[in-house]
């Protein structure tokens, strides 16, 4: 139980530390274009890769399981435009009906 | 200009789809940290931490055995992204430093990309305002799911797990705007792919990085 609050004690600051690197470090200088232009693209990088690792990863391993479905159903969604709520409930509920009927 | 209160105001009608979805997440983050953290620590979690991304990252690693120092690994990788976003909101912060932290600290995925002018720069007050619900929000999800979490059953047959990668299909869809966010996205997810079976959880998701800074080479 120790190690539980370690790693949240831990989370907390190093999240904090994080955010606020930039900010305090460099408050009111503009960054080089070149990074600029890195920055503007890491969130689609990294969110891309957390879909994937959220939809394919099983620990160490790439896995085909219910929540295929379930993310196809998400990408539908929102393509569709539907509200963020209708994309994230519809996509655990197509995982959950998916894992009921195999 | 508009005001403060206006732009604030503003954010937060922007940021309350955002609050119910991430309310949903954080419940089923509830419901799965309730056996392997206590009814108390998740809760205190979601309120020191605040970030789906390194509390998903860290609890998996805890539910498959892993000890403190990797489950911390792998949520400040989840997390290292906040330092360039930190980075890149910078320059638009004016003012004295706790001034410059109070803005920098309800920073998240969504209200970075929902701030963001498209020219580089971010409007600091819509950000904190598109933050409040989500934060009311993952609190309130964390605190329901560890309460009603002991008599779901098994979180898996409801499909919980699902949430997390379709709330990041949300927020993905509303960034690629254009070929090299486009080509950053897709980068991103090959070296996630291929470097799963190979590296640490968390490692892949820092990795993808490389196809920002390859993508940023394209012409735009």
């Amino acid at each position: 139980m120790t190690s539980v609050w370690l790693v949240i004690a831990a989370l907390a600051l190093a999240t904090a530390a994080l955010k606020l690197a930039g900010p305090l470090a460099l408050g009111g200088t503009p960054l080089r274009p070149g990074a600029l232009s890195v920055v503007e693209l890491l969130a689609s990088a990294l969110l891309a890769a957390l879909i994937v690792v959220e939809t394919f990863g099983k620990g160490r391993s790439l896995v085909l399981d219910a929540r295929v479905l379930g993310a196809a159903f998400a990408g539908v969604a929102v393509w569709r435009r539907a509200p963020m709520i209708v994309v994230v409930l519809g996509a655990a509920a197509v995982t959950a009906l998916a894992r009921l009927l195999s | 200009m508009e005001g403060t209160r206006e732009r604030r105001r503003a954010g937060i009608r922007r940021g309350l789809p955002f609050g119910i979805a991430v309310f949903a997440i954080s419940v089923s983050f509830g419901v799965l940290a309730r056996p392997v953290m206590g009814p108390v620590a998740p809760i205190v979690m979601s309120i020191l931490v605040f970030s789906g991304a390194a509390q998903f990252g860290a609890l998996a690693v805890l539910i498959a055995g892993g000890g403190a120092g990797a489950a911390i690994a792998a949520g400040v990788l989840l997390n290292a992204r906040y330092l360039a976003m930190g980075l890149a909101l910078a320059p638009s912060l004016r003012g004295r430093a706790p001034s410059r932290a109070a803005f920098a600290l309800p920073l998240v995925d969504a209200s970075w990309a929902a701030a963001s002018r498209g020219d580089g720069t971010f409007d600091p007050w819509y950000l904190v305002g598109v933050s409040i619900p989500q934060y009311v929000g993952w609190v309130l999800g964390t605190a329901i799911g560890v309460l009603i979490g002991p008599r779901l059953g098994d979180p898996n047959a409801l499909g919980l797990d699902a949430l997390f990668p379709a709330f990041f299909i949300v927020l993905l869809f509303e960034e690629v705007r254009g070929r090299r966010r486009l080509a950053a996205a897709a980068g991103g997810a090959g070296i996630a792919l291929v470097l799963t079976p190979l590296v640490p959880a968390g490692l892949p998701i820092l990795a993808a990085a490389a196809a920002a800074v390859a993508a940023s080479k394209m012409r735009s």
